[in-house]
């Protein structure tokens, strides 16, 4: 393939933004992985003019001791349904760590994969 | 009378030359918790017996001189002694052995590896005795680690800071290493972030030159990180490169990166030395800033099998002296370094607790107590093909720098950085869903090139470069 031109800087949201958009089967996975890993699932949304926050909208309280991979993606559905023009993103809160073990994007305000910025692809 | 020493054996005060072992080998010693530990590889000269030699090495690089001084008998020698106290063989057939020496913490100074290792690897090395002799570990107590400063953020408070979870960071060191113009420097390092980076770094070599000084650097690639970082609405960084010829120019530089709002600054810990590294560490955490560190020259201390000092001290002292970051190695890419060795120095800057375990060379139990730790910086010769087995290897804490395998992307560095992120997510996807990701290696990249380009094109770029030659360094323990 000839040389192709990298187009305007797309907007991004970290881990996975660079993946086409979550299917509901790629999500069990991931949400299976989070709960496995004894972390607190929890959900967070904002405007996407405001992502580079570091406090998004806490959809409810973290869901902690939850080990159901449906009931999680219900409430992501839940949030999605609830503010339809937001980034949502799950987080899995590692109380050991004092951190989050993982952060990622769910749905995409404004959807569309990002996993490539060449012209031809798009 | 006290038989200090052991010199006088109730005699009193007798000039001369003694052997060692009588006085520095001691069997029967159990170490306290608050003695420094040390091992090391010693290959004693012909003739002389391994405890005598174990024996020199404790006296050499704490109280003891070759012969007997009348002074000794003006303190405590037995409280202040180090001591011998266990010979290992080394399985390489070599005739060397591992010695134990344990230290009592009075001797060094409080918060500074410069001085622990002023007296453990100090005049020992030069020692006609031994034919050559290497600081294989050294088990800091618990009392000591919490004198150092230690990592001036630690891995949480950078993910924090940076809002990065869930996977390892990607970065990537800026080429030509010498060279370009800040302003040619500075659109590299936008091309590499607003495809996808997390990081860039100015190469190790890059100080001040005429070619480019350092404040032009600093204001062009901050520029780069800005925009970069409004765009794609992710935190970008570039490793500001603070090493300089002074400490008073190193903290200049430090200030400059803060007041354009550099997120992190960069430092070289072995040539600019600990006393400049621990300072600049305690400048970034009273400034907020974060450290990312090189380790230019170690490969001439800690190569060699026989003689010098381990990397993983090298990476214990770095710990203590603090460091955000600390380039430890690829285990697959250009430089040297053996898969089992690997993980336990990385476990050694991560970990809060190691225990032993010879066959990753950790000969002690190190627990580090509330200490920060050190993201390791998997870097040199690496690309998308060996993305599977950095993130199979590394984990999430890790940042894996692809220079050549962003930079020399067919298509420039967006595309380049676009691709390594791509299969980066990819194989954290992948390990996630359970996948074995080495193994799979090959199919989850596939996968993931269908729907980006630029995967693609990097995976057809580099499929036939390998770097398969077997470590000069072996664990033998």
């Amino acid at each position: 393939m000839d040389v192709q031109p990298y187009g305007p800087t797309p907007r991004h949201v970290e881990t996975f933004s660079y993946l086409p958009q979550m299917t509901p089967e790629r999500l069990r996975y991931q949400i299976a992985y989070l709960i496995e890993s004894g972390w607190s699932p929890a959900i967070e949304h904002t405007e996407p003019e405001k992502s580079m926050s570091n406090f998004w909208y806490l959809w409810e309280l973290p869901y902690f001791g939850e080990q159901s991979v449906d009931r999680v993606l219900a409430k992501l559905d839940e949030c999605h349904r609830a503010n339809p023009g937001h980034h949502v993103r799950l987080l899995g809160y590692d109380n050991f760590q004092q951190s989050q073990g993982t952060a990622f994007i769910v749905h995409r305000a404004g959807g569309g994969p990002r996993a490539s910025n060449v012209s031809g692809a798009r | 009378m006290a038989q200090n020493n052991g010199q006088s054996n109730g005699k009193g005060y007798q000039a001369g030359v003694k052997k060692y072992a009588d006085t520095y080998w001691t069997p029967d010693y159990v170490p306290l918790d608050t003695d420094l530990l040390a091992v090391f590889k010693v290959m004693p000269q012909e003739g002389v017996p391994h405890e005598e030699a174990a024996a020199a090495v404790a006296a050499e690089s704490s109280t003891g001189t070759w012969t007997t001084v009348w002074t000794d008998f003006l303190t405590d020698l037995e409280y202040y002694k180090g001591r011998a106290y266990r010979i290992d063989p080394v399985k390489d057939g070599s005739g060397a052995f591992f010695a134990f020496v344990a230290y009592p913490i009075d001797l060094f100074e409080e918060g500074s590896v410069v001085n622990v290792l002023t007296s453990l690897v100090g005049n020992v090395f030069g020692f006609k005795a031994i034919r050559s002799l290497r600081l294989e570990d050294i088990r800091f107590p618990v009392a000591y680690v919490r004198t150092c400063g230690g990592p001036p953020n630690g891995i949480q408070v950078e993910r924090d800071r940076l809002n990065k979870y869930g996977r390892p960071l990607l970065g990537c060191t800026i080429k030509p290493k010498l060279g370009l113009s800040a302003k040619n420097y500075g659109r590299a390092v936008y091309e590499c972030l607003r495809g996808g980076l997390d990081f860039t770094k100015d190469d190790e070599n890059i100080n001040s030159q005429p070619f480019m000084r350092w404040n032009h650097r600093f204001e062009f690639v901050m520029e780069a990180v800005h925009k970069a970082t409004a765009e794609t609405g992710e935190k970008k960084g570039h490793y500001l490169n603070c090493t300089a010829a002074t400490p008073e120019e190193m903290y200049k530089r430090a200030e400059f990166a803060k007041s354009l709002g550099s997120p992190i600054i960069m430092h070289d810990f072995l040539t600019a030395g600990f006393t400049a590294n621990t300072g600049l560490a305690n400048w970034c955490r009273e400034n907020g800033m974060l450290l990312h560190i090189h380790r230019a020259m170690h490969a001439v201390i800690d190569r060699h099998p026989m003689h010098g000092i381990h990397f993983r001290v090298l990476a214990k002292c770095l710990r203590l002296s603090g460091g955000d970051h600390l380039h430890a190695g690829t285990v697959v890419g250009k430089l040297e370094g053996d898969r089992e060795a690997t993980m336990g120095w990385i476990d050694t800057l991560r970990e809060s607790y190691i225990p032993e375990n010879r066959k990753r060379g950790i000969f002690f139990d190190q627990d580090w107590s509330s200490m920060p730790g050190v993201i390791p910086v998997a870097s040199g010769g690496i690309h998308v093909w060996h993305m599977p087995a950095l993130v199979a290897i590394f984990g999430d804490d890790a940042c894996l720098q692809f220079g050549g395998g962003t930079l020399g992307h067919p298509w420039g560095n967006a595309p380049g950085a676009h691709a390594n992120r791509v299969a980066l997510e990819a194989c954290v996807e992948a390990r996630n869903q359970g996948r074995q990701v080495e193994r799979e290696g090959k199919e989850i990249l596939t996968e993931a090139a269908r729907h980006s380009p630029e995967l693609a094109i990097a995976m057809d770029t580099w499929k036939e470069i390998k770097f398969e030659f077997d470590t000069v360094d072996k664990i033998t323990a």
